[in-house]
């Protein structure tokens, strides 16, 4: 294995070398969530596992997911734009939608964490190196916990694209983290948020490990004028749907 | 069913929004009644996986899942089921918990480099399933290692309704 990671040589190969290999791929299987085996994205050569995951029925603490609280998330958290003592400088943004499970009920009173580049595509992290800007007043890092109805909101500035070193020229589109969590712990889902229109999407080997243009779209948020707010913000709606919960499914039986 | 909104790489710049204080600690290190699970994760070459981040949900030492908030901010708070480590430059996690009266501890594993989240689960000494089972270790601690690829890949699960 460690030859093949060896075979590629980041700094040489092209955009147009990568876009095909991913255009390969997604022509031969065409599915909703991304492939874990996905070359173009080098770093998972090495980290994707080669058996089939194995289907089992959830049991005990599979069942049911963390529990979080008021006592561990600060409203305030949900403001990415107050946390410093100053204002971050960028587009600033609302970020809202519902949280679902797979039969379309609201996730209630659960945690999201989101985390973001600043505007200038710069984390507030050690690992990065990427010469752009450090924002003093932008952490980009957000909790809050979902309403009694699903919905979350977070206020922000709009993340910047960065350079990555999969390959000569690699950018990412401009994404926000999410962390979530629903009422079962097979529900557990890390993804990222994109934005409509970014020209990045089609070129970026992580978006397109997703091969299914329809699922893809799923993580891309959608500009809601109605969470705008005059002389202030943007708003974007973006929903998540988790998997199925198990709690309150029956299996159809013959028993 | 609704199609479920699909799973990206946690990437490498998690750890200042996702690592707390407090995250690896089920229970205060040392505290009496307390177990150390810990070990490493490695990747399909042998070599250790220095940005990944463990979850683990369990039971009490009852056998009892707890629906308690407090995770975030321990604070002495009561016994919650679940932590979160994120390895360190070794490819090392650890938690420090209780052994669950129940069978197994339910694992998420998320990397850099790995597109979705992965789920496996811990058995307690004894189970001997293979690739799934602990090892206690002469110091009394639980040692079980991670490997995402290669040939001693750890078996992961999927799960109906996903």
């Amino acid at each position: 294995m460690r030859c093949a990671s060896l075979a590629f040589d980041l700094v040489t190969t092209s955009q147009h070398e990568i876009s095909d290999e991913i255009a390969k791929i997604q022509a031969d299987s065409p599915r909703g969530a991304p492939l874990l085996d996905f070359p173009p994205y080098r770093s998972t050569l090495l980290r994707h596992p080669t058996k089939d995951r194995q289907l089992v029925d959830p049991e005990g603490a599979e069942l049911l997911a963390p529990v979080f609280g008021h006592s561990d998330v600060d409203p305030v958290e949900s403001d990415l734009t107050i946390q410093r003592g100053g204002e971050p400088i960028g587009e600033r943004i609302r970020v809202h939608g519902r949280v679902l499970d797979g039969d379309g009920r609201p996730v209630r009173r659960q945690l999201v964490e989101i985390w973001q580049a600043n505007a200038a595509g710069r984390y507030s992290h050690q690992g990065d190196q990427h010469p752009a800007p450090l924002d003093p007043f932008f952490t980009g890092v957000g909790r809050c916990l979902t309403d009694d109805d699903g919905w979350y909101s977070f206020t922000s500035i709009k993340p910047g694209p960065y350079p990555w070193r999969n390959h000569h020229n690699a950018w990412r589109p401009a994404h926000i983290h999410f962390s979530l969590f629903g009422t079962d712990f097979t529900q557990r889902l890390i993804t990222q948020m994109y934005f409509p229109g970014d020209q990045l999407l089609s070129l970026d080997p992580i978006a397109q490990s997703i091969s299914s243009p329809g699922a893809l779209e799923r993580l891309i948020a959608s500009y809601d004028h109605s969470r705008s707010e005059h002389e202030w913000l943007l708003g974007y709606r973006w929903d998540i749907v988790l998997t199925g919960s198990h709690a309150t499914y029956l299996e159809p039986s013959d028993d | 069913m609704t199609e479920a909104t699909p799973g990206q790489t946690v990437g490498p710049f998690f750890h200042h929004a996702l690592a707390y204080p407090g995250d690896a600690e089920l229970v205060p290190f040392g505290a009496a009644g307390s177990v150390v699970l810990h070990g490493y994760v490695y990747d399909g070459a042998g070599d250790v996986v220095p940005d990944a981040m463990i979850e683990i949900r369990q039971a009490d030492a009852a056998g009892v899942v707890p629906a308690v908030g407090g995770s975030l901010r321990r604070r002495g708070a009561g016994f919650t089921g679940w932590g979160r480590c994120c390895t360190d430059s070794a490819g090392h996690y650890w938690f420090s918990t209780v052994e669950p009266g129940a069978p197994f501890f339910a694992v998420t594993v998320f990397a850099r480099g790995l597109l979705d989240r992965l789920f496996t689960r811990i058995y307690l000494p004894g189970a001997d399933l293979d690739g799934l089972t602990a090892a206690r270790e002469s110091d009394g601690r639980l040692r079980f290692d991670i490997h995402l690829q290669g040939p001693s890949e750890t078996p992961f699960f999927t799960f109906p309704r996903s």
